[in-house]
């Protein structure tokens, strides 16, 4: 047995000290887990994720609940169910529902927050794979979630999606049909998804989230200027007393008390929208029950996924399958195809890709806005070249980031 | 050392193999788990009555939950036709029918079916992204990739018994107008 105080009360600090080390724990993790001062709001991004999974965690038990995962129950399970029966199961569907659409606007932003900083190299490559994994688990965890209602976007929806593993030419329906478990998708279908959207991904993403904020742990946030810190002396400042001069705060409370101040301000829009604006997250056309034998007129994905969608498009089958597995892969690779060796701001970098950075998020929100719109005329163009620069804008980045000078 | 090294290395690589062996097994397991159940594949054939059936209107019949399109030919549409399209129809006594699977080759959405332009290049249109088919269900325009599938067919009298192949759906295979490849619209 180690050394351990005999006389220390019952879970005391300094009994569970002696017993889960959690004045250590604490230490590592909060109160010497060093933030550079040199940050901005974009910083409490990280934050405002975590709560937003939180929320969608907490009203997607409460959902849990009462949702059927049957194709002949789901749809009213859902609609008259929870909306009319449940005590505040609106509430609790709204929240689910406005939290998975606005996640993703966040994530958007966390992630070009950390491209213009350069926050995803020298050191901190772990840091962005795991990001994009997240973001790869949360779009899956996005889509079984809509499949859930059994409207027709979700029928539609999960159909044009499946369809793709069938990757073009290859015809590989068996996977197709392996994946749905049925010749289209059904009640195999609903519930394997089911299934997936509550415990598999889910866990997985909870894994990855370990994973993401460990990556963090060494590297350190990065900062404003992306000057390179050396926490320890840093640190060693700040536990002196010198807390003026040192160019570090601790995690908490310090960083945490700035952190929840955005926080704040970011749910109050959220419960903004949650009551009074709720219909964006909410697709009309789901409202009518599943309908294998009508297609709707427009079959469209929520506003996050329009950007690929559209990618996929404009181009013919085969081709468009290849583009669209290029826009779903490139962004894990930035690390590496971004050749400088400065992690500096955008504007500190030099033109070229203070430029790139810029055309690359309009390019984005011009195909999210072509993804929406019907596929004619004019649109179709636009979308085909906007296309076009997205996939340009990638495969330049290498040779404009290359000959960079050293800063 | 050296010797227990090497016996650690042995216990390390049978244990090893054992587990991949396991997990192969496990893994064909959970693929098993994820297959269209016996009950679904049995569900069958379907069979059409169309002696009834009016020209130029588009009957859809269900068939392993996928859409079938079936619609009588007039003299005008057979007419503008090409050669393909017109090896694609399913011959029941005297009426030629158009018969497949309803779902567009692009991304499997249910394309409309326009009487009114049932002799031009655009009888079907998929209203997702747009593309065009003539009336033997051969596509006229990007973003479909190929013709509207036939679905394996047998004629028996005044019906067409979808779900088996007979006689006609194997001419059309040897053809090779069923629509796995590009046709002549």
């Amino acid at each position: 047995m180690a050394h351990f105080d005999k006389n220390a009360k019952p879970f005391s600090e300094q009994w569970l000290q002696d017993r889960l080390a959690v004045k250590t724990l604490r230490r590592v993790l909060a109160e010497e887990y060093w933030i550079p001062k040199d940050i901005n709001f974009l910083w409490a991004m990280g934050m405002i994720l975590a709560v937003t999974f939180g929320l969608l965690l907490v009203s997607g038990i409460f959902l849990l609940m009462y949702y059927k995962p049957d194709v002949a129950l789901a749809f009213d399970s859902v609609n008259y169910t929870i909306m009319q029966e449940v005590g505040f199961g609106w509430l609790f569907r709204h929240i689910h529902g406005v939290a998975a659409s606005v996640v993703f606007l966040i994530i958007y932003i966390h992630m070009f927050t950390g491209i213009y900083y350069g926050s995803y190299k020298q050191g901190r490559e772990m840091i962005w794979i795991s990001g994009m994994l997240l973001f790869v688990t949360f779009s899956a965890e996005a889509f079984s979630g809509y499949m859930l209602p059994w409207g027709q976007m979700s029928y539609w929806a999960g159909m044009v999606i499946t369809n793709l593993f069938s990757a073009g030419s290859l015809e590989l329906n068996g996977v197709v049909e392996w994946i749905r478990g049925d010749y289209v998708p059904g009640d195999a279908f609903l519930t394997r998804f089911f299934m997936l959207h509550v415990l598999l991904l889910p866990l997985a993403i909870l894994g990855i989230i370990v994973l993401h904020f460990g990556s963090l742990r060494i590297p350190h946030v990065n900062n404003q200027e992306g000057a390179e810190i050396d926490f320890d002396a840093e640190a060693e400042k700040y536990l002196a007393g010198k807390t003026k001069e040192a160019k570090v705060i601790r995690f908490q409370f310090d960083f945490l008390s700035k952190d929840i101040m955005v926080l704040a301000w970011f749910l109050i829009l959220f419960f903004y929208l949650v009551f009074y604006h709720f219909g964006f997250a909410m697709d009309p056309v789901n409202f009518d029950p599943a309908d294998g034998l009508k297609t709707p007129a427009h079959i469209y994905p929520e506003w996050y996924f329009l950007w690929s969608y559209e990618i996929l498009r404009p181009f013919p089958k085969d081709p468009g399958l290849i583009a669209f597995a290029f826009a779903q892969v490139i962004f894990v690779l930035l690390p590496f195809l971004d050749r400088s060796p400065n992690a500096i701001p955008a504007h500190k970098r030099g033109k070229p890709f203070f430029i790139w950075f810029w055309l690359l998020l309009i390019d984005m929100i011009i195909l999210t806005a072509m993804g929406k719109l019907p596929p004619e005329g004019i649109f179709s163009t636009i979308g085909l070249w906007a296309a076009w620069g997205f996939i340009i804008l990638w495969v330049a980045l290498p040779f404009i980031t290359k000959n960079e000078k050293v800063k | 050392m050296s010797e227990s090294m090497n016996r650690r290395d042995a216990m390390g690589i049978a244990f090893g193999a054992c587990a991949a062996v396991g997990g192969v097994f496990a893994l064909g397991g959970m693929k098993a788990a994820w297959d269209p159940l016996p009950s679904v594949k049995a569900a069958g054939t379907t069979t059409v009555d169309v002696s009834s059936s009016e020209a130029n209107v588009l009957y859809t019949e269900k068939w392993r939950g996928k859409p079938i399109f079936i619609i009588k030919k007039t003299k005008e549409m057979n007419d503008a036709a090409s050669e393909d399209s017109k090896k694609r129809d399913v011959i029941v006594g005297d009426d030629r029918f158009v018969v497949c699977i309803g779902l567009c080759t692009h991304l499997g959405c249910i394309p409309a079916y326009n009487p009114k332009k049932s002799t031009t290049k655009e009888a079907f249109l998929c209203a997702c992204h747009g593309a065009t088919y003539e009336i033997g269900a051969i596509n006229t325009k990007a973003p479909a990739p190929l013709p509207m599938l036939v679905p394996p067919f047998k004629v028996e009298g005044k019906t067409i018994v979808l779900g088996e192949a007979g006689p006609e759906y194997e001419k059309m295979k040897a053809d090779g107008v069923l629509g796995d490849t590009p046709l002549q619209a």
